[in-house]
């Protein structure tokens, strides 16, 4: 936007009669002395300079200004909580209880939640996304990248209420109706048939045990959602990363004797590195800071998640849900803002991560560093 | 002039690109340890020749031979060829230097790893080797930590030639080496040609045809796709039999 805009001035403002005269001066030389008429074309030309730089500067000021204001207004309301409460009862407390008499905000929970929904997440999207992007940047031919890329870049722009909509009325009774019984039930009866020490007897307990799903609405249902939401994320920048390997590296790495999977594990991923850590710290962000998912898939409950069949109160969830009945200025109400603090704060952390790799990995690619 | 000394034997061959005959029926004996010129203007065919020796041309999909190039009397287009053993065999050096983003070190043991070389004393080894080979480990014994991004232009170049030396191959293409080159760092990378063709045998691309003129013992002459002249270097240039030959290295066209 900034860019656009301080384009359209500079062609407006500079591209006129008094560039082009002071030019035609420049050729025969520049004027030295007191010729008045020059003297004037060229203040002029500068104050323009001027005005544009000072136009241009104002606008990236603005940005940044009400970014801080926001930052800012955050941690002062967010600043209540943890002073009257106290910072490490409030981070560390296992009770979210708002609205009881007396209240409690122990945070603990909801931390816990976004953790595991984020940890399961990634665990199913930064393969799948990185494989993507190598699939389609190094592996699919001409015609298939030509669909795939677009397709992808769509499943991007999907409304995540959508998709959490998808979530909560097709997978989540799925998994608790269809999927449960089957794991729970008569897998264990199958195991147990086997009459093979351990797997008829502890692995079938655990079947028994672990893999009943009392609710479709927990982290792993919410995760898999999360998942169609990061993958597009972390596959799009990675494969823009894969792409920007250039060509005389993959030359080289064939005409030692490399094969197309030698090359792509040992030349391209390495010299992509950073992009590719980009991608997936970016997709992480993305999780993380993901609400009407959370919201809507996730269960609800705010309690540390043991297992993941359990549900969970991520985060952005409590937020949402709990803004619009929290009394202004209140404590809860402050205790809320105490949670967007903390949120912004990781996303915050996980961007000066991913500034720090691709600094690192420049110096790398100018030859500064190993 | 095809005997029993040529390591390379291109009989009748062509190469397309789609449609477009890039190679136009060629037949050209390449004699081992001796430096063999490719010389023609823009456009002829003399890379996409210089290419298909080792193969690299297979990476352009659109790309197809007719004909016949025999290395050491085998068949390279043959479908039993084994692609990876025979660019370790027809090494290749290109127009810009393309170190890898990673160590001195690292750069050179690249092919070596590839093939399996895991010990370090013999990696060590070859290493050096391939530097001492390269003329190059005078100047780099102490920073072989450092990236091969960081070196000069001209060691860089010598760094992908002690890349291509280190799997010990029989021949090196080189595809333009100098064109990036300043004069100095040129004159080091002719010098270094000529003491390598006593082990290896050179086959060279390139623009400048004083560069051809001063290095190579034989000279091939391309123009639209079709091998004009082949001869001695001495010959070529003192004596050509073509008029068009004669043409091009009077600086008439091209």
């Amino acid at each position: 936007m900034n860019q656009v805009l301080s384009f359209w001035l500079v062609q407006n403002l500079s591209g006129n009669n008094t560039l082009t005269l002071l030019l035609k001066r420049t050729e025969e030389g520049f004027p030295t002395s007191g010729n008045d008429r020059e003297r004037v074309f060229t203040l002029k030309w500068q104050t323009k300079e001027k005005a544009v730089e000072f136009v241009v500067s104002s606008i990236g000021l603005v940005s940044v200004i009400v970014l801080l204001l926001i930052g800012f207004f955050l941690f002062k309301e967010a600043f209540q909580i943890f002073y009257k409460a106290g910072a490490l009862q409030v981070i560390f407390g296992s009770a979210w209880y708002p609205t009881y008499d007396p209240p409690s905000f122990g945070m603990w929970p909801l931390i816990m939640g976004t953790l595991a929904v984020t940890l399961i997440t990634a665990i199913m999207a930064i393969p799948l996304g990185l494989g993507t992007a190598v699939y389609i940047a190094e592996v699919a031919n001409h015609r298939v990248k030509e669909f795939l890329k677009p397709l992808i870049e769509m499943l991007a722009s999907f409304p995540s209420v959508v998709l959490a909509f998808f979530g909560m009325v097709v997978i989540a009774p799925i998994l608790s109706n269809w999927l449960s019984p089957i794991l729970s039930e008569k897998l264990p009866e199958l195991l147990k048939s086997t009459n093979i020490p351990f797997i008829s007897t502890t692995l079938a307990d655990f079947c028994y045990d672990k893999l009943f799903i009392a609710s479709g609405l927990n982290i792993s249902t919410a995760a898999l959602m999360l998942m169609v939401r990061a993958i597009p994320v972390i596959s799009s920048i990675a494969e823009d990363a894969l792409t920007a390997v250039p060509r005389t590296y993959r030359e080289a790495s064939y005409s030692l004797g490399a094969d197309k999977w030698e090359t792509i594990w040992k030349v391209v991923i390495p010299a992509s590195v950073s992009g590719l850590s980009v991608a997936v710290i970016l997709g992480i962000g993305t999780i993380i800071g993901e609400t009407m998912i959370v919201l809507m898939v996730a269960g609800g409950a705010a309690v540390v998640p043991h297992w993941i069949f359990d549900a969970a109160r991520p985060m952005p969830a409590a937020i949402a849900a709990e803004m619009a009945e929290a009394p202004y200025q209140s404590l809860h109400y402050h205790a809320l803002f105490g949670v967007g603090a903390i949120l912004f704060l990781i996303t915050f952390v996980l961007s000066l991560i991913s500034d720090f790799i691709s600094k690192k990995y420049r110096a790398v690619r100018i030859g500064e560093k190993v | 002039m095809v005997n029993d000394k040529s390591i390379f034997t291109i009989n009748d061959f062509s190469i397309y690109y789609g449609n477009f005959k890039a190679v136009n029926n060629i037949k050209l004996p390449i004699e081992a340890n001796k430096i063999t010129a490719i010389i023609g203007p823009s456009g002829c065919g003399k890379t996409t020749l210089l290419r298909s020796l080792n193969r690299m041309n297979d990476l352009i999909t659109t790309s197809r031979v007719e004909g016949q190039v025999l290395f050491q009397g085998v068949d390279i287009y043959h479908k039993d060829t084994d692609v990876i053993e025979l660019r370790r065999r027809v090494g290749m050096v290109f127009q810009k230097p393309n170190p890898f983003p990673s160590s001195v070190y690292e750069n050179v043991a690249y092919g070596p790893k590839l093939k399996g070389i895991k010990k370090k004393s013999q990696l060590d080894e070859i290493v050096e080797n391939a530097l001492v080979r390269a003329d190059l480990w005078k100047e780099v014994r102490d920073k072989l930590n450092e990236s091969g991004l960081s070196l000069s232009g001209g060691q860089m170049q010598r760094l992908c030639i002690a890349r291509s030396l280190a799997q010990e191959p029989e021949v090196i293409l080189f595809d333009e080496p100098t064109s990036a080159l300043d004069p100095i760092s040129t004159a080091n990378i002719e010098n270094l040609l000529q003491q390598l063709q006593k082990t290896v045998t050179i086959i060279i691309v390139t623009h400048n045809m004083q560069q051809a003129a001063r290095i190579s013992e034989y000279t091939a002459f391309m123009y639209l796709g079709e091998m004009i002249e082949f001869g001695e270097t001495d010959t070529i240039f003192v004596n050509p039999h073509n008029k068009l030959t004669e043409e091009y290295i009077t600086g008439r066209f091209g």
